[in-house]
């Protein structure tokens, strides 16, 4: 039986990472250079560490698939970016960050991880300020602040509505000094295809050229995993449409646990799905519900003209109109997290009030803040965000309300990592939302980017030294070793057997209705009917695909379709296990709702007695169940409430 | 709506490319431009032919990845927008769309519509950043910045480096692109230290690359989809002249 060990180090909760830096095992300079660390991923995460090691000595070879880390999907993030500074003087502090976190991920987190981020959460904030990153600020010159996502503070920095460009460009340009150095080698347009282990620990990685289709073998002395999330497995998301599971998949059919795979956020404003051609979905910043007033109508009659085009929402009157966010929720109103707001919207849309032609939106309404505020104000606030709209749906929201509905957003499952961020593979990190860590089952707003960048900059530049100690007697690892064989000769031929298919169904097909499962059945509301049926349906398809997929032309060539066939090979399988993990956690927390555990009232009901814990999945072969294996979470140091933002 | 596309077709960097016509039936106004390609490349792999290669990844104007040069302008008709934030119902039932990849020297085409930008980050490597490392920094409140000079930094820090101001210039000069982070940089006090051997590194590192020489025509900022100002070029200019009567002292 495998034990989980999370490695929490001894000491009351604000001492444990202090502890740790204080007694970890370091590597000399000489030592450094000699050691090799693959960096998957160049996101925030990625590009964080890859550039921190290379300062640090390191020799390190980084791979992404875009043209340019410029481009990875961080660039997407607009809101911003927590930490506890403090400088409104609001009373904030490291302690109330951590426990917010805490508790907006339903108490599905880790206590010792949680609270490091809280703590480096503001040299992160100084790091990017001393990068040229341009946050905004205030006529004084110092820092601007503000407030998201329901937070009771203003601890948000932000740089316009583009902060993970803003970011990522920062980290970018610490990689692009690390490159020009000569301490990374970046490698663009590069997919891992799998791992590579010699003597049960990670060696290497194969890849794939997306120009040439060539499969490369890499070795290194350790290897880091930072891919980003795996929304995409619903089709339609708010992620890039490159974004992608493969890379955390394939990590764990070696051998590394993943955890909570079914914990997915749903963001509540997004620009509704429009047409069968639908591509992607879009997000309306968070931010917008700060002066927004969310609402449907409140007969059902009226709901029904309006679907059929027969009524303007601006014909109807106040009396007729209902806010059900400030009617369930007087005390945080539009601003509850986003897992709240989401229900709430699907639970009046499936009750037949929803409005836009499908009935699948509600409206978000600037009317009252236009008359209390001006026009100019609300303009300068969300101006761009406004036109965006506009563009997309042609209707101009300063004159009739904006049409929002959920959307997948972000994934807080991923890789089980310990404390160190190591998996269980040894010599394994993985980082930013590819892995599980430290948003339990939900994520607050502007927290992803300072997990990626707290990972990236200030915990595995520790962590990793921690397990290279270990190693420097270990000399360069040879890509002729037979493993290396083996791993490319398996990658090459998943290649090749789905060329092989050549069906008459496109993967772009495969992968709709396998997002339409999942949205169905594994999406914002699940029972045990509704998963069974899904592991059942994905199944099927997953047959299906391998029977009737077609994937044009060859490996040895620009081939979109067949990084999509890959891809989506993947997540016919992942899909299954996001279900397989949503059926066994009976009970509901944060974005995990199971409609048999609820209030009276309709609110998700934990149940910490018998679920209190994080659910590590062990891939068993391709024909046999995964085995699920516990780490409890003990709160040593909060109490364990029922959120309640009544 | 029905639309004929004729498309830029070349099967690799050293293949020789034609245009090639398609017809496209039943798009809808609501339909993104480059959803409108999916339809396009979903028919095409049913029909088992080869689907148009295009980069994208975003699709909602951030990444800089889409860079499609249609009708003759980079990014389209509308103006401040990129490829991907193109919908259809700016076009008209019944015409043609000429769609070409970038067209400039530094971005050699890799199959159809793609380019190989590799050439930008190239530049930001030879002086594209403040050199510190991480940890050790000040506190972020510890160097007060006027809110003018850090909204103008952010203006400049806007671009996504899509690479439309070079497919827009007859030069294929990339000055826009290199001058909205040189701007960027001299007007924060963290990259202020550096910012005469930024310069001259960024502009020797763009001259090396095969870059067109800049002669104010302007068609960058006109075309550049986030509206980045060609004011950049001449702070940048400024930058330049003083960093070399410096050097040459
Ligand atoms: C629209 C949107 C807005 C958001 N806004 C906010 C916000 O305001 N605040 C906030 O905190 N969070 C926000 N988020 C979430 C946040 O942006 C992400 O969680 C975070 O940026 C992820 O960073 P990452 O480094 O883990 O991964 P990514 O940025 O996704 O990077 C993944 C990297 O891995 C590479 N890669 C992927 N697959 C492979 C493969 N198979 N082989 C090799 N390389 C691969 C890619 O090339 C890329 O370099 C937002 C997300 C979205 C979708
Ligand atoms: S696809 Fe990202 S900007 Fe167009």
């Amino acid at each position: 039986m495998v034990k989980l060990d999370a490695k929490i180090p001894q000491g009351p909760l604000a001492e444990k990472w202090t502890n740790y830096k204080a007694h970890q095992n370091l590597v000399n300079p000489a030592n450094k250079r000699r050691l090799d660390i693959i960096v998957i991923g160049t996101g925030l995460a990625g590009a964080s560490a890859a550039a921190s090691f290379g300062e640090l000595g390191f020799n390190v070879k980084a791979f992404g698939i875009h043209d340019s880390p410029r481009r990875a999907h961080s660039i997407a993030a607009q809101g911003g970016i927590n930490a506890a500074k403090n400088y409104p003087n609001d009373g904030d502090s490291i302690y109330r960050l951590f426990y917010d976190t805490i508790k907006g991920g339903d108490y599905r987190s880790r206590e010792a991880n949680v609270y490091r981020l809280a703590e480096v959460s503001n040299n992160i904030i100084d790091q990017c300020v001393a990068q040229g990153v341009p946050f905004a600020r205030e006529y004084g010159g110092l820092l601007d602040n503000r407030s998201f996502g329901g937070a009771q503070v203003s601890r948000t920095f932000y740089a316009r509505g583009q902060t993970g460009q803003q970011l990522l460009l920062g980290a970018y340009s610490a990689l692009s000094k690390e490159i020009a150095k000569g301490s990374v080698k970046m490698h663009t347009r590069s997919e891992i295809l799998d791992f590579v282990l010699v003597d049960g620990r990670a060696r290497g990685v194969i890849t794939r050229d997306l120009i040439s289709g060539k499969i490369e073998r890499h070795s290194a002395h350790a290897v880091v995993l930072a891919t980003g999330g795996y929304g995409n497995v619903f089709f339609l998301s708010t992620n890039a449409m490159a974004s992608n599971g493969s890379a955390a998949w394939k990590a764990y059919k070696k051998g590394a646990f993943f955890g909570n795979p079914s914990f997915t956020q749903i963001h509540p404003t997004c620009i509704p799905v429009h047409g069968a051609y639908q591509s992607k979905l879009t997000l309306m910043s968070e931010s917008l519900r700060n002066d927004g007033r969310i609402w449907v109508p409140k007969f059902k009659e009226d709901a029904e003209k309006i679907q059929k085009g027969q009524l303007k929402p601006t014909e109807l009157g106040e009396d007729r109109r209902d806010y059900y966010l400030e009617r369930r929720y007087p005390a945080f109103g539009n601003l509850v997290p986003r897992d709240v707001a989401s229900r709430a919207a699907k639970e009046r849309c499936d009750a037949g009030f929803g409005v836009g032609s499908t009935g699948l939106a509600v409206y978000l309404d600037f009317a009252d803040a236009i008359k209390r505020l001006g026009k100019h104000v609300i303009e300068a606030r969300y101006g761009n965000l406004f036109q965006m709209y506009e563009k997309i749906v042609d209707e101009n929201p300063y004159e009739t309300p904006m049409m929002i509905y959920p959307a997948v957003h972000y994934t807080m499952g991923g890789i089980w990592v310990d404390y160190e961020l190591q998996t269980t593979i040894p010599g394994l990190f993985a980082a930013g939302e590819a892995n599980f860590s430290d948003h339990g089952a939900n994520r607050l707003g502007a927290s992803a980017l300072m997990q990626g960048l707290s990972d990236g900059y200030f915990v595995l530049p520790y962590t990793i030294q921690n397990y290279l100690a270990d190693q420097i007697q270990v000399p360069r690892i040879s890509t002729e070793l037979p493993e290396f064989e083996q791993a490319e000769k398996e990658a090459l031929s998943q290649i090749e057997k789905l060329l092989a298919v050549n069906g008459k169904e496109t993967v772009d097909s495969f992968h709709r209705k396998l997002g339409l499962i999942m949205w169905d059945f594994v999406g914002m509301a699940r029972n045990k009917e509704g998963l069974e049926k899904a592991i059942k349906d994905i199944q099927e398809l997953r047959a299906d695909f391998w029977k009737n997929v077609k994937v044009p032309g060859t490996n040895q060539m620009v081939n979109p379709e067949l990084e999509k066939a890959i891809r989506v090979a993947d997540y016919l399988e992942l899909g299954e296990l996001m279900a397989r993990d949503a059926l066994m956690r009976n009970e509901s927390c944060g974005g995990h709702f199971r409609e048999e555990y609820q209030t009276p009232e309709g609110e998700a009901l934990r149940s910490d007695d018998v679920f209190n814990f994080v659910a590590a999945w062990e891939y068993k072969g391709e024909n046999a169940e995964p085995a699920m294996h516990k780490e409890p979470l003990v709160f040593e140091f909060i109490e364990v409430k029922q959120r309640n933002y009544k | 709506m029905d639309l004929t596309l004729k498309i830029w077709r070349q099967a690799s960097a050293e293949g020789k490319g034609k245009f090639v016509n398609y017809q496209v039936q039943n798009i809808s106004a609501d339909a993104s431009f480059l959803e409108m390609l999916d339809i396009l490349n979903e028919r095409l792999v049913v029909e088992g032919e080869d689907p148009v290669a295009f980069d994208h990844d975003c699709r909602e104007g951030i990444c800089g990845a889409c860079s499609i040069y249609i009708n003759g302008r980079p990014h389209g008709p509308d103006r401040g927008i990129t490829t991907c934030q193109m919908h259809m119902r700016n076009f008209k039932d019944g015409e043609t769309i000429v769609i070409e990849p970038w067209r400039a020297k530094p971005f050699p085409v890799i199959k159809d519509l793609m380019v190989d930008r590799s050439a930008f980050d190239a530049i930001i490597q030879a002086g594209g950043y403040v050199s510190v490392s991480t940890g050790g920094v000040p506190d972020a409140n510890a160097i007060p910045i006027p809110k003018r000079k850090a909204d103008e930094a952010m203006d400049a820090a806007a671009c996504i480096g899509c690479g439309a101001c070079v497919a827009a210039c007859k030069n294929a000069s990339a000055m826009l692109f290199v001058s909205a982070k040189v701007s960027q940089f001299a007007l924060l006090p963290q990259g202020r230290l550096e910012a005469r051997e930024r310069v001259q590194k960024m502009v020797a590192k763009m001259d090396e690359l095969g870059f067109g020489n800049c002669t104010n025509t302007y068609a960058c900022e006109a075309e550049c989809p986030k509206e980045i100002s060609v004011s950049h070029i001449a702070r940048m200019n400024r930058e330049f002249l003083g960093a070399k009567l410096l050097s040459e002292k």
